[in-house]
Order: C-alpha cells, then structure tokens, then sequence
C-alpha cells in the first residue's frame, strides 16, 4: 500500500492525473485475487500502467503476434493435414531440437511469373488511382475549405456520407454502371458516340474508377482539414505583393498543404495495393492483383505457407509507405489539430 | 475574380455528382420491374416487387441481423479500448512502449485489409492448436478481428479530441483532490463524449461493411450480411440487391443527419456555456 503511495507522490502532477488506483472495480478485484498477485500489483503497477495495459496487450496479441505467425508459417512447407502447414521445430528422434527453415516459397514467388507480374500490377494500379485521387480530390478539398461555415459543414457531411454507406454496395453500383447493357453504354449508343456497347467492365478503366470512387474521402479529408487551416491573409499579402491569384496558389497554398498531400495519396495508395473486393468485382481475368492471389492461395489452393510469404513480400514492400504514414498521422495529432 | 468564383462552385457540383450519380442509379433501379437490372422497364415500372422479395430472404434478413449483433459488440469494444489508447497517446507523456503502441494503432488504419484477416486467422489456428481457445471460428473471432482494426479509428479520433483540449481543467480537478478515476468519469469523458458518440457510429459501420477480414475468420453458419452480398453480386447484379441498398443508403442518409444536427447543438450549448462562464467571471 504503502509504496504505491510514495511512487505517485514522486511523479509529476501531469502524470498524477492518470495514475492511482481505479475505485471500487480495482478494490474488489484485489480482494478477490490470491494475497501475493495483489501485494505484487500493488506493489509496482499502479492504475496508470494497468490503462496502458490494456489496449497494449490487445494489440499485440491480436496485431503483432499474427504478423510474426505468418511470418513463421511462411518458412514451413505445406501438407495436406489440419493445420496444413509442417511445423518449423521438432524433435529430432525425441533428441535434439531440430529447426527446419524453408525458403523455398520465397524463391517460388520470384520464380513464377504469376506472382512477381501481380506485385508490379497492383503497384501500378494502386499509384495511379492515388494520383486520380489527388487530381480529383484535391480541387475538391480546396474548393470545401473555401467555402462559408454553413457549407463546409455541409460538405464535409456529404463527403462522409458515401463512406459511411456500404464500401461493397458502392462498388456493386459501379458493375452495374459499366456493363454492356448499363446505362453508360445506353448514352453513349444513344448520343452516337459508339456504335456498338464497348466492353468496360473486367478492364483496367473499371478498376481504376471504383478505387478512384471509393477512396476519394480518404483523399479529399487529410486535404480538407489542412487547406482549411490555411491563414486567408497570406494570400491576401500576395495579392497586395502583385501576385496573380496562379502564382499565388503554387508558391503558398500547394507547398503550404504538402502534408495533406502525402498523407491522401498513402491513404489511397496502401490498401489499394492489397485490394480484393474491387479487382475481384470490375477486374481483368488475365492479370490478376496480388490481394486476389492471397485469398486464392489461400482458400482455393490451401497453401498455407506460399499464402503467408505472399503476405510477407507485400508487407515488405508497404513497410517504408506505412513508417512515412505513421510519421505524418502522429505528428499531426501531436501537434494538437 | 468572377472566373474564379465560377470555378469553385463548378468543381464542387461535378465531385459531388461523381460520389453521388451511381448512389441514386441504383436507387432508381432498385424500382425498375426487369430482372435485367440495368434496362429500365418503363411500361411496369416503378414496382416494389424487389423490397417485397428482399423481405421475404430469409438468408439476408438472417445475415443483416448477424451483422447488426457483431457491429454493435464490436463497437461497443472498439470503443473501450480506443479511448484507453486515445487517452494513454494524448495524456501519459512519455512511457516504455509508447512508439509501439502509437505504432500499433496507426498501421492498422492502412493496413490492406487481406494481410490483416489472413494473420489473424493464423493467429485464431494457432490459438486453438495450443490452448484450446477460441474453439472454432465464428461471431466470436469475427468481432475480435474486428475490434482490432476497428479500435484505431476510435484511437485517432479521441486522441485528436483530447489533443483539441489543454488539461487545465483535468488539472484542476486533480488540485482540488479529485481522485484519477474521479477526474476520468467527471471532466474527460463528457469533454471528449462527441468523439466516443462518433467513434462508436464508425467503428459499427466499419464492421458492417466488411467483407474481406470477415471472410477469413469467419466460420461455416456465421455469414454475415456483406459476406451474402459479396456473394450474390459475384455470380451477377441482382435486383434485390439494389433495393437493399437502397434502403441502408436512406437509413444511413437519417441517422447521419440527425447525429450531426444533434451534436452540433450541443457543440453550440457548450460553446455558449463557456463564453458565459468566461464572461462572468471578467
């Protein structure tokens, strides 16, 4: 008891908000417990440790330990048991440890065309859907945070909206947009631009255009919430300077929102890589995204091991967009929006 | 000047019109009598006969009731833990771990979704193997995964709350001999109570919409409604479907309405609150 008192004494008054024991809840739970688990906890946590602990252990349980699961079951070889992959440590004729590192699915995937040509595509498809999205978005985003209160509330709302609807369902919307007998063909036959319906649907166009679709709330939001914080006056002095309103915008505003900008395009750009729903509704036949080879892998083929290397490699090849993500989120929520 | 001020107002219609013309197409289909779902049958048309069917799928009504029971457990959850994190991030200072945690709850907001469901059925497998626990996969496992990514919105979202606020008035309490738990429950949480409110809205509609992690840790007999959907709209557009859809968008459409019509109000309450108690005390 008494230590716990001297621990909290000696912390800052900042850190003494959170910390302390927790109420009744934590009392009766001690009353409860065996006498040497709670003088140990007693002893050396305090509520402070016991908040963190919780969503820290949640975390990794159940987001770092899976990745370091896959990450094991992608040196093991593949049979044809429950689970069916070969364990990566046995016992050597009940002797010696023997550790089995198997990394022939690794030098699989960058042997078979199939999957190196996937990994390309998705980057490509994931690239320039982001830079769609910028294009559209933020002329959006510029467009919203230039507007009077009232509107941008508004605005803001009906950017949201869409997203919050079903992400399937809209996509879903997009395969009936595109087929040969949709309303888009119909136009276009009526207008007399085409003379007969033009395939749209299993093409790039069609990917392209849902991710565009789905995930320019994901652009226009960063952008918005940067543009909008943006000093009016700066402008205003470049105008006094006689700076026509172009100049003006490419030598303040664009430099100005450039973390808005990184931060949309990674947005988009990650888990567009990895995208399954999309390609698996609108995409081509012939090549196919690499989020659609996993699940393929994995439910079709039931190789458990090739599955998780190609969960690996593609974590490898997100690893440093996601460490810039992660620099630019905390920075921002650090800096107090 | 003036062509500026046409620019504006011209970009806005055409995104708009961009998010929103497939919405409202597939509303209007969902009316149309033909079983073709994209030529309009004008003589028959508009029909309910799709809401009708749509009612009477026992596997949609059976997999939407699902769907409901696993996104409300799951934002119940989410939103627990998130506000632990959001707080941990935005109070605590400094701590060992903090990178990992604040790590760990940013990368699961990117993270494509495929690498996500097949590790936690991994981990879901391997669990079983070894401690015998969960047995099966199921609506258990389902809301599991789906806390785990859903809890990082609710993370950023209150941790931007708090970021918005100083912890003046937390301190105060804290002078006055408030105990933690005390200042928790009395000061933070009705300050960062829109946050919790819309973390809550996300993370249930995160969990509605899911298909893809959904699908790798769900079990045989837990279909949940997207997982039905994915399905039927793989072998073809179906009409029921667009009357489905129909009726989440206007739901949606409501609910998110009236949120941020009621939570504005309180916003301005608040506002109004503290503009009053500053002056009185000038």
């Amino acid at each position: 008891m008494s230590g716990s008192r001297t621990r909290q004494s000696a912390v800052s008054s900042r850190t003494r908000l959170t910390s302390g024991r927790m109420g009744p809840l934590w009392e009766w739970l001690f009353r409860i417990a065996p006498a040497s688990w709670s003088e140990y906890v007693l002893q050396h946590w305090s509520g402070r440790a016991f908040v963190v602990a919780v969503p820290w252990l949640w975390l990794a349980l159940f987001f770092l330990v899976p990745f370091l699961i896959v990450f094991k079951i992608s040196f093991a070889e593949v049979r044809i048991a429950m689970p069916p992959y070969t364990p990566l440590i046995e016992w050597v004729s009940g002797q010696a440890l023997a550790v089995k590192l198997n990394l022939a699915n690794y030098t699989y995937l960058f042997t078979d065309d199939l999957y190196v040509s996937s990994y390309l595509y998705s980057i490509k498809v994931a690239a320039v859907s982001a830079l769609w999205c910028l294009a559209i978005g933020y002329p959006m985003a510029w467009a919203m945070a230039r507007s009077t209160p009232t509107w941008r509330s508004v605005l803001l709302l009906l950017v949201m909206l869409p997203s919050f609807t079903s992400f399937l369902l809209r996509v879903y919307a997009w395969v009936g947009l595109l087929k040969n007998n949709g309303p888009i063909n119909s136009v276009l036959l009526a207008l007399g631009v085409i003379d007969e319906p033009i395939a749209l649907v299993q093409t790039d166009f069609a990917v392209y255009i849902a991710i565009v679709y789905s995930y320019l709330p994901f652009m226009v939001l960063p952008l918005y919430n940067n543009l909008e914080k943006h000093d009016p006056a700066l402008l205003e002095a470049a105008a006094d300077l006689g700076a026509r309103p172009a100049t003006a915008f490419l030598r303040i505003t664009l430099p100005l929102s450039r973390d808005g900008i990184v931060a949309g395009l990674l947005l988009v750009f990650i888990p567009a890589v990895g995208e399954f729903v999309i390609p698996s509704l609108l995409g081509r036949t012939d090549q196919l995204m690499i989020g659609r080879v996993l699940s393929d892998e994995f439910f079709a083929n039931r190789d458990w091991p090739v599955a998780s290397a190609v969960a690996i490699v593609m974590l490898l090849l997100l690893v440093i967009p996601i460490m810039v993500f992660q620099r630019f989120q905390t920075r921002d929520l650090e800096r107090g929006r | 000047m003036k062509r500026r001020e046409l620019f504006r107002p011209l970009v806005l219609v055409a995104g708009f019109a961009f998010l929103y013309v497939p919405i409202l197409s597939m509303m209007i289909f969902s009316f149309n009598n033909s079983r073709l779902v994209t030529v309009w049958d004008a003589a028959n048309s508009p029909t309910l006969k799709w809401y009708a069917a749509l009612f009477r799928n026992e596997q949609i009504l059976d997999a939407a009731w699902l769907s409901i029971r696993i996104g409300a457990m799951t934002a119940t959850g989410a939103v627990i833990l998130g506000t632990l994190a959001g707080l941990v991030l935005a109070r605590f200072g400094r701590f060992r771990g903090r990178t990992l945690l604040s790590g760990m709850t940013t990368a699961p907001l990117v993270m494509p979704e495929v690498i996500t469901g097949l590790s936690l059925l991994l981990l879901f497998v391997t669990m079983e193997q070894l401690l015998g626990w969960p047995a099966g996969r199921g609506v258990l496992t389902i809301t599991i995964a789906h806390v785990t990514f859903t809890m990082a919105y609710v993370t950023v979202i209150v941790q931007a709350r708090l970021a918005g606020f100083d912890d003046s008035l937390e301190e105060a309490a804290m002078d006055l001999g408030a105990r933690p738990a005390k200042v928790f429950f009395r000061i933070t949480l009705p300050l960062i109570l829109p946050a919790i409110v819309s973390g809550w809205l996300l993370a249930f509609t995160l969990s509605w919409d899911d298909v893809v992690i959904s699908q790798f840790v769900a079990g045989p007999g837990s279909s949940t409604l997207p997982m039905v959907i994915f399905s039927k709209v793989r072998l073809g557009v179906s009409p029921d479907v667009n009357a489905l859809a129909t009726i989440l968008v206007v739901l949606v459409a409501a609910a998110v309405t009236v949120g941020a019509l009621l939570m504005r109000r309180q916003e301005h309450r608040r506002e109004r609150e503290i503009q009053l108690a500053v002056a009185e005390n000038k």
